[in-house]
């Protein structure tokens, strides 16, 4: 980490110490500095605002906006840049984030003007190349799937998995079934699940797995009923096993009249391998951020495109996307349609980095996707299951989950051994998810890394679970390289300070 | 044609595979995936383009597109064509901030932690409210979730009065997001541009649990923003403010008059056009909300060692720990587009803020005056705007959009969407970035439509 050091001048002495928490850009404020430039004001400006807005719509003093030139605004952003580590960092096993490697050129054809300088409103002959990536891309994802239906309007995966259920009850309704209000979510699902469905005004049925790590189907089959709409699964599941009765899960919702809806988190697996319609999916949503290597950027932007089979179709969200042969348009008049989740048309930006993507691996490309996703995380489960408990078997599909009770026992808990990792170099894995294993450490190495980088992620591990059973203060310590150690969050969610004090 | 995202050589693969117990890749897959799930068959996918060729491609693709670099724009309706200073991409981009996640490791995450928090402290600042939180999808998006705060601060009330005047994707979204729950959402006209107060007055009642404001609102005219503040407090009622955060370098601010809820739109705060996808959402509100606020909270942390540092806090309001109960849905946000706007703000600084919002009124002024000067009666509102106004057309909006075009000007937003009777209606917006020039110009090339 750079700038540990600093250096202060007070009463005409330097004094050199550690320094090991950034200063605020509020810090280094300086009243009258700026650091923008445009052309001066016209001449007529003060009349002509003067006239156009009366006083009563005026601030009354301008906004206490930090004062700083460019160059401190350069070096306190890159300075913060590096106190985060990224995936261009360090490996970042994140289970469930998919933390693959985010190719540049998605990022040049982006910020092309043609691309990213283009307004929603301009008319649509002017804009075909934007709008054939739309339509194009759509075409694509609706392939992958076997799902035909795609709107790329949800901004993330929560927001399309709530769009979905939103389409959903719109069929229902159209087939006079709007009393299906009960949605049935398994313990290893992703939290969005439940909040979403709560966001449409239905109710959570939460069920519990069984010792496989899979579904129950008995509890399943106790919890169908009339007013069953859908069942919301991810498979492969939050533990990295597939689901391999869903088949059998499957026919039981279709018969109770519901839908199945695929948290599409974990696509990554089995994208170009399997398509989800095959076993039975009837909507899904896909987190390109995940599956697409569109970049995380400290949480987001992603987006979140929806599949649906072709009887939902009808409600997707307006406009949808049209193609008449030689131009492509929206298509506004859409009476079944559920109406508008976003602004515009979606996250026009990250549909972009996505066809990107795909267009650069192309069908062949996008199978090794789910191939070395899947190879590197059975690789990396036979480096770490002798020192480490790996509660359902030695296979997995792109990710799997360690039960640390064992390294808890020696005094080390999930939480410690995370800390640990970044203490070498690493990002550590999720931890404490899914909720039904003990000290879970979830982990997913994606297809884009190396076979020497996940061995030396295992020799760290290795070497944590050796300092655990030998000494487990040395893992309980850390981490010990980074700007700061383990904060008291309790105490910042009792008194939280949420914004810089102002000085006034 | 070579992957460069897969690093495994063949002889690296037979290793793995032999480590695993594995015959091959096929076979991990077959162990777990029963058979009839294998797709074996041809997708019909485009075929494979290597990186040259994806920079000739779509490269040639996008310059099919025209956009505001080669025609000068008067677009607006909450995608602006404003200055972006060249150092917030550069910074922006650096790819630690680029391909890093969600900080849950506050210790992997102090940067962005820190920039997050800057991001909440400059939005609170600018807006002269108590709390804002990490940032949402979009404006519209940041409705739909400041109208879940509200019902849930007035759990016995279930009307929402928005305005006419509100974005239409907004008021669109309002309508889906509130459709299965039992909420009266009551649309109050416009009048002259602006929401008629009367009409607000007659809605208002005991039952209205927020009524929403859009201030400038869709049509660029000011509403007595105040006014209505009181009219909704007066009620019971929570008052949602959608403002235009460039506006507030000249504007009041929504905490000045009093607004319990302030979301904005923003785009115009050193993002991109992006045919309406870089956008970001901010939402803001008074302290007694704090509990209810959707999406991330960064607060202030101290480490054992008494070291200052950042978290994300207030985690229980959440879906990752509340799940059913969460006071939203939303895990990803536009954190990247929020660190741009952050950003962005300290570049700009007060004075820059103020000179942005001053030139846009002023060129919107002229733009405006020199209309007028040539047909009087094209101006469709009379009431105060800030950097955008609507005129009336003789031929209709697209049309006179289409022979712009040929002039090489983006003439505005045709306002047909609005429903008939707006056939007619272009809504023309000036920035900062427009020259005297090319205002002059564009009314030369309007004036004979109007």
């Amino acid at each position: 980490m750079s700038q540990r050091i600093k250096i202060a001048q007070k009463d005409g002495k330097v004094s050199v110490e550690e320094r090991t928490s950034a200063a605020s850009i509020f810090e280094r404020s300086v009243p009258g500095r700026t650091g923008f430039s445009l052309p001066a004001e016209s001449a007529d400006t003060a009349k002509k605002v003067d006239d156009a807005i009366p006083a009563r719509f005026r601030r009354k003093s301008r906004a206490a906006l930090p004062e700083v030139g460019e160059l401190d605004v350069v070096r306190h952003f890159t300075h913060l840049s590096t106190r985060t580590l990224g995936v261009d960092t360090t490996f970042y096993p994140l289970g469930s984030c998919t933390m693959k490697y985010n190719p540049k050129i998605n990022e040049d054809i982006a910020a092309l003007p043609g691309n990213c300088h283009v307004h929603p409103h301009q008319p649509a002959d002017t804009m075909q190349g934007l709008l054939k990536v739309y339509h194009d891309t759509a075409e694509i994802l609706g392939k992958l799937t076997g799902l035909p239906g795609v709107s790329l309007q949800p901004a993330a995966g929560a927001h399309g998995e709530f769009t979905a259920l939103l389409v959903m009850k719109a069929y229902f309704e159209s087939r006079g079934e709007a009393h299906r209000n009960e949605v049935i979510i398994p313990d290893t699902a992703h939290g969005t699940n439940p909040a979403s469905a709560l966001r449409c005004g239905l109710e959570a049925v939460n069920i519990q797995s069984d010792s496989r790590g899979r579904v129950n189907i008995e509890e399943l089959k106790s919890r169908l009923g009339p007013n069953t709409a859908c069942m919301m699964i991810t498979n492969p599941n939050t533990l990295g096993l597939f689901e391999d009765q869903i088949h059998e899960v499957a026919e039981l919702i279709h018969a109770a009249g519901a839908l199945i809806y695929l948290d599409g988190a974990n696509f990554n697996a089995i994208v170009g391998r399997v398509r989800p319609a095959d076993f039975g999916a009837d909507m899904m949503h896909i987190n390109v951020h995940k599956t697409f290597s569109i970049p995380h950027g400290g949480g987001g932007p992603g987006a979140g495109p929806i599949c649906v089979r072709d009887f939902l179709a009808p409600f997707l969200p307006a406009p949808h996307i049209k193609f008449d042969g030689t131009s492509y348009s929206f298509d506004h008049n859409c009476p079944q349609s559920i109406g508008k989740v976003r602004s515009y048309f979606g996250n026009v930006n990250n549909v972009m980095r996505t066809y990107v993507y795909l267009r650069q691996l192309g069908e062949e490309g996008v199978r090794q996707i789910a191939s070395y996703a899947v190879l590197n995380a059975n690789y990396l489960l036979s480096l770490l299951a002798g020192a480490y408990d790996v509660p359902f078997g030695r296979r997995c599909m792109h990710e799997f989950v360690i039960n640390a009770t064992r390294q808890k026992n020696q005094g080390a808990r999930a939480m410690d051994i995370a800390k640990k990792i970044l203490d070498y170099g690493f990002h550590p894995p999720t931890t404490y998810f899914p909720l039904i294993v003990p000290e879970a450490l979830m982990i997913e190495p994606t297809e884009t890394e190396s076979k020497e980088t996940l061995e030396l992620f295992a020799a760290a591990m290795l070497e944590i679970a050796r300092l655990s059973a030998e000494d487990s203060s040395q893992v309980t310590a850390a981490p010990q390289s980074t700007p700061v150690t383990r904060m008291d969050e309790l105490a910042a969610a009792r008194q939280p300070v949420l914004s810089w004090p102002d000085s006034k | 044609m070579t992957n460069p995202f897969i690093l495994a050589t063949p002889a690296e693969e037979k290793e793995m595979l032999a480590a695993c117990g594995a015959e091959s890749i096929d076979q991990i897959f077959s162990d777990q995936i029963p058979a009839e799930y294998a797709w074996n068959k041809t997708f019909g996918l485009p075929p494979a383009l290597s990186e040259l060729e994806i920079q000739r491609e779509l490269g040639a693709l996008a310059a099919t597109n025209r956009n505001s670099t080669d025609t000068v724009s008067f677009l607006g309706g909450g995608i602006y064509d404003h200055f972006c200073p060249a150092a917030v991409g550069a910074i922006a981009n650096r790819s630690e901030f680029v391909t890093s996640y969600t900080p849950y490791q506050p210790e992997a995450s102090q940067g962005t932690l820190q920039a997050f928090f800057e991001f909440q402290s400059l939005v609170t600042r600018l807006f002269a409210t108590d709390v804002s939180n990490a940032s949402l999808y979009d404006g519209a998006t940041a409705l739909g979730e400041s109208l879940f705060m509200a019902l849930g601060a007035r759990p016995d009330r279930s009307t929402i009065l928005v305005s006419e005047t509100v974005h239409p994707d907004s008021r669109a979204l309002a309508a889906t997001y509130l459709k299965h729950f039992d909420v009266k959402l009551v649309t109050v006209p416009q009048s002259g541009g602006t929401t008629d107060l009367a009409q607000l007055k007659e809605a208002i009642g005991p039952d209205t649990a927020a009524v929403v404001l859009q201030h400038p609102n869709y049509f660029g005219c000011l509403e007595e923003a105040e006014e209505v503040a009181k009219l909704a407090h007066e009620a019971g009622a929570l008052l949602i403010s959608i403002c235009d955060p460039i506006s507030l370098g000249l504007l009041a601010p929504p905490g000045e008059y009093d607004a319990d809820i302030a979301i904005a739109e923003g785009q115009c705060l050193g993002l991109r056009e992006f045919g309406g996808g870089e956008t970001l959402g901010l939402f803001t509100c008074k302290k007694e909300h704090v509990r209810r606020v959707p999406g991330r909270l960064v607060g202030i942390a101290k480490d054992k060692y008494d070291r200052q540092g950042f978290v994300l806090t207030l985690q229980t309001r959440e879906q990752h720990i509340r799940r059913d109960k969460a006071t939203s849905n939303i895990c990803t946000n536009h954190a990247h587009n929020a660190l741009r706007a952050t950003i962005f703000l300290c570049l700009m600084g007060p004075q820059g803020m103020e000179h942005v919002a001053r030139m846009s009124a002023r060129n919107t002024a002229r733009l405006r005056d020199a209309i007028v000067s040539k047909a009087p009666k094209a101006i469709a509102f009379e009431a105060p705007c800030f950097k955008e106004f609507v005129v009336r057309t003789k031929l209709p909006a697209i049309e006179v959009c289409r022979r712009a075009l040929e002039k090489n000007f983006f003439a505005g937003v045709p306002l047909g969407h609005l429903g008939p009777g707006f056939e007619n209606h272009l809504l023309v917006c000036a920035t900062e970035k427009r020259t005297d020039a090319e205002i002059d110009q564009f009314s030369e090339v309007l004036a004979p439509c109007l």
